[in-house]
């Protein structure tokens, strides 16, 4: 119920903005969200955009997880 | 898909589970609150990559589960209302109520629609104004501020004929009664998009009152391992404390634009919860400022005394008493295609995640 699916913004159009998730196209609203820019990625829930995706700390979250497995493996 | 098959990858979550098989040397148990955990932990065979002292346990995040048997029995009796129209998300309509379910009393003829937004209620409301829509709500945090959204929308409409029945309910008073209620676990694995939406303070008492570690975390794989990493260091160094490893989508201070809507249309109401009784402060219900557009205030309607169904022990499996597979209808007299309980209906139930994915 309370799942949510990265979607890519694609246009904004006042409240409601396009976004794909895998080249398939939904309505989000933006209800819930405010400053989203085409390109951005949004957690998208029940057809409402709840929360933007941190690219950076996406990256940081990946950096950390290469270090556990380079340690692992060596 | 970026950022989902990056969290899948193979080589990370054995990496992890590496690690955590190094350093996991006294037995712990931790609580998946969210149903969407206990469904992703399966999907995976996580249990497989895990340290035999490690136990993982499902608890009370699945919302058509924790609905009660009165609130079902409303919306079914709400759906005999002359010129009404149930909107509900998918599972709730084949929850088995006292003596009926929304699924039957379609078959019967009453209309009862599924949708996937909300907003598709408030639509409906605006072209068929001879209609009475009514919206059944169901969620934590993450799918009540929608509901919001949605009564404030049809405010500015004008809109006379879109109702809400409101079973939403907030994650923390429950996972505080169940401590309280003496269930022995050592951690919380704690929803993503509940906390997207409040931040991570609405957790704090619960290293500090309890001594229970909290990690919040997402849905993949990885994810999830490295949230019970996390965990097992917490529990291993003696040091409880709250930590987001979803850190791509969840902040401290959460969605305030949410939050602010969730205030603004809803008031904490005690609530009742299947198996776990009646839990002060835990539901959400429609201000009086709203109050033109709470179905419970707008219509009467006759409910039965409930009556919950013979055998089933989901009250327990909520509570993470007790698994699916202690109970005597599991998998023999209650399946996903023929549910008796609400924890068999919902793709996210326990019961339903461990007949679908049992060995």
């Amino acid at each position: 119920m309370c799942l949510a699916i990265p979607a890519k913004v694609i246009t904004v159009d006042g409240a409601s903005a396009l976004v794909t998730i895998e080249d398939v196209e939904y309505r989000a609203s933006l209800l819930l969200l405010n400053d989203v820019k085409p390109g951005d990625f949004i957690m998208l829930h029940a057809g409402f955009a709840i929360e933007k995706i941190d690219a950076e700390e996406a990256a940081e979250t990946l950096r950390l997880l290469n270090e556990v497995a380079n340690n692992s493996f060596q | 898909m970026q950022y989902i098959d990056e969290y899948r990858k193979k080589e990370l979550i054995l990496a992890v589970s590496k690690e955590l098989k190094e350093i996991s040397k006294q037995p712990i148990t931790l609580m998946e609150v969210c149903g969407g955990h206990t469904m992703a932990i399966h999907r995976f065979g996580l249990h497989a990559l895990l340290p035999p002292a490690i136990r993982l346990i499902s608890g009370p995040g699945c919302p058509v589960c924790v609905s009660s048997q009165h609130f079902l029995d409303t919306a079914i009796a709400c759906s005999k209302i002359p010129g009404a129209i149930i909107t509900t998300y998918g599972d709730l309509i084949r929850v088995p109520g006292s003596v009926s379910s929304l699924e039957k009393e379609k078959a019967n003829g009453h209309d009862i629609r599924i949708i996937y937004s909300v907003l598709e209620a408030v639509e409906m409301a605006k072209v068929n104004p001879d209609k009475k829509i009514i919206f059944l709500g169901i969620g934590f945090e993450t799918t009540a501020p929608a509901t919001a959204a949605a009564i404030v929308e049809a405010r500015k409409a004008n809109l006379l004929n879109f109702f809400v029945l409101s079973a939403h309910k907030v994650m923390p008073p429950v996972m505080k009664a169940l401590v309280d209620d003496g269930i022995k676990i050592n951690g919380f694995i704690a929803p993503g998009h509940v906390s997207a939406i409040t931040g991570t303070t609405i957790y704090n008492d619960l290293p500090k009152r309890y001594g229970l570690g909290v990690v919040i975390t997402g849905f993949e794989p990885v994810d999830l391992m490295l949230a019970i990493l996390m965990l097992v260091r917490q529990f291993e160094s003696k040091d409880p404390k709250v930590e987001i490893q979803y850190q791509r989508v969840v902040h401290v201070e959460g969605n305030k634009i949410a939050q602010a809507l969730l205030t603004k249309v809803f008031e904490l109401k005690d609530d009742r919860w299947r198996g776990l009784g009646i839990i002060p402060g835990s539901g959400l219900k429609i201000r009086s400022a709203f109050a033109d557009f709470d179905a419970e205030k707008h219509f009467t309607v006759h409910v039965p005394e409930p009556v919950d169904p013979k055998g089933c022990i989901c009250g327990s499996i909520l509570r993470g008493l007790k698994a699916p597979n202690e109970c005597r209808l599991f998998a023999t007299v209650c399946t996903p295609s023929d549910p008796v309980g609400a924890c068999m209906v919902s793709g996210e139930g326990t019961c339903a995640t461990y007949y679908k994915y049992r060995s």
